[in-house]
């Protein structure tokens, strides 16, 4: 009897002990995992997910990097293979490990015509349909890798000097990047030749990143929801009708309190003294 | 040479299809690409891991086709060739576990057996649950973020970084903390295949009728207590634990030990 008490005893100290440590290895472990996620500013191949999805999807099994730097177009002008623009994060990159991305300053994205890197995705990280045209065609314009920023004090465009290499380098060019001159009241006889980002049509290639002239560029490529803003579902723009459909269904909502039985001239004039 | 047959054997099926997957990114090969997440075999035929597959799923992402019947292929290729054949004749990690175990054995660390209390074998099960439920709750593969075994493939194919030294902290941890402690107590990947390899057909035979009692056998084996037969019945080593890895026949001298195939033991 003592003996199996005993047994007992220690069936469930171990069991204890079991559920315990797997306690404290999974709020480890989970602490880890969430921290590594935490890696926002990266730029992912043509067609991946939203950043938080693309995460749980990508199976880090690196077919689009090898994809990438095998390609037929991915040659030097004696024949030699190039670095790829796809890398996979390793230790010390500071980005998820095992997950594909690119640096525009080291190599950008040369958006080839059959985009070899999406089709061999075997998870749906890099979505295709989301590439494809309106002719059911894979198209690397539809891609959105991300949105260039121009740093206007360190664009020398901007200081009237004449420099259109972000503009020249582009793959859309006159489309992503257009030229916009402007009047150098400086010089009184010169113009200016600003580049402008066109966001629903840039893919965030970065080609315009390599080509930039400064130290540090002054046009970088961010992860589009890093370098886009959002107006808010309550600005509708009056003078546009196909915005206007999106309030055309809109009810008044009434709200009725103390307030709102008075004027609100009178209560916004509420213990002014004139 | 005679006793190191299996050996050889399986230090040259984990180096062709490491240097296979290593010319697919180098050379364009189309033989084995990918890594053991996800590969291609020759081009179309998919292949995954059942595990991470696992996570995935459990992470809350639909995946694609490809993925699942590449997992699906892998899964019943381990459940004819015994599980854990994956750990001992492909995985990478294996090198290095293996190295740290012949040095314990030649610097004689083995001699203080000490009472690893709080690590028991069946540990990696708790993990590999632990890994399905933390890639829920985070919502990313849980185990991928830190699995060494991709770490050091990757490292392999791609270039190594600071990953290095995941792969240092499992030898150092093997040579000088716990015997068989990363492959025998924590992985749980070879916790995943230590069940799906319980069904296997090829698996050791016991023959007590030959054996000497040597124990040579139970030095070599990573999994020793799935030898429990030894000396005493004449049975196949049936735990899903074992690796199919052959040492014990390599080392035999006595013929007590040999591959068999299930059915046919059974009559």
């Amino acid at each position: 009897m003592a003996n199996s008490n005993n047994k007992r005893r220690k069936f469930m100290a171990t069991t204890l002990q079991s559920v315990g440590l797997t306690a404290l290895g999974g709020l480890l472990w989970s602490g880890y995992s969430d921290e590594v996620k935490a890696s926002p500013l990266v730029l992912r191949p043509p067609g991946a997910l939203p950043e938080n999805d693309f995460l749980k999807a990508c199976i880090k099994c690196g077919l689009c990097a090898e994809a990438c730097v095998n390609r037929d177009s991915n040659k030097n002008k004696d024949g030699t293979k190039r670095v790829g623009t796809l890398k996979m994060a390793k230790g010390g990159d500071h980005r998820m490990i095992g997950t594909p991305f690119f640096i525009p300053t080291e190599v950008p994205c040369y958006m080839c015509d059959d985009i070899p890197c999406v089709p061999v995705c075997p998870s749906g990280a890099l979505d295709m349909p989301s590439l494809l045209n309106k002719k059911e065609e894979l198209d690397i314009n539809n891609a959105k890798m991300g949105l260039a920023v121009v740093h206007k004090e360190s664009c020398i465009a901007f200081w009237g000097i004449q420099c259109d290499a972000c503009y020249r380098a582009c793959p859309l060019q006159g489309e992503a990047i257009t030229i916009e001159h402007q009047k150098n009241e400086r010089t009184g006889k010169h113009a200016y030749l600003l580049p402008i980002v066109h966001s629903d049509v840039c893919t965030g290639c970065g080609l315009c990143e390599k080509a930039c002239v400064t130290e540090k560029p002054a046009i970088f490529v961010l992860p589009t929801e890093y370098s886009t803003g959002r107006a808010g579902n309550h600005y509708v723009k009056g003078w546009d009708e196909k915005d206007q459909l999106r309030v055309k269904d809109a009810k008044e909502i009434r709200t009725k309190d103390e307030r709102s039985e008075k004027e609100a001239t009178d209560y916004l004039n509420m213990g002014v003294e004139y | 040479m005679k006793n190191m047959k299996y050996l050889l054997l399986r230090r040259a099926t984990q180096f062709t299809l490491l240097f296979l997957y290593f010319g697919a990114n180098a050379y364009g090969w189309h033989i084995l690409e990918g890594t053991f997440g996800a590969s291609k075999l020759f081009g179309f035929i998919p292949l995954a891991d059942p595990y991470t597959t696992v996570q995935v799923i459990a992470s809350g992402f639909i995946l694609g086709a490809d993925v699942l019947l590449g997992a699906l292929i892998i899964t019943l290729f381990y459940m004819i060739v015994g599980g854990r054949a994956f750990c001992s004749w492909v995985c990478p990690i294996n090198l290095v576990t293996d190295l740290a175990n012949w040095l314990r054995r030649k610097l004689n660390l083995d001699r203080e057996e000490v009472n690893y209390r709080f690590l028991k074998r069946r540990a990696r099960y708790w993990i590999m649950v632990l890994g399905i439920i933390v890639s829920a709750v985070i919502g990313i593969s849980a185990f991928e973020v830190l699995s060494p075994i991709t770490i050091m493939q990757r490292g392999i194919i791609f270039g190594f970084g600071a990953g290095i030294s995941v792969v240092i902290a499992i030898f150092l941890f093997d040579l000088f903390g716990v015997k068989n402690g990363w492959c025998g107590h924590l992985c749980p990947l070879g916790a995943t295949y230590s069940l799906i390899g319980k069904a296997s057909i090829i698996r050791v035979n016991h023959n007590h009728e030959n054996c000497t009692n040597c124990m040579e056998c139970k030095i070599v084996c990573p999994e020793n207590h799935v030898l429990h037969m030894v000396n005493k019945e004449s049975i196949l080593v049936t735990d899903g634990e074992c690796t199919n890895c052959g040492r014990c026949i390599d080392v035999c001298n006595d013929n007590a030990l040999e591959f068999s195939i299930k059915r046919y033991i059974k009559k």
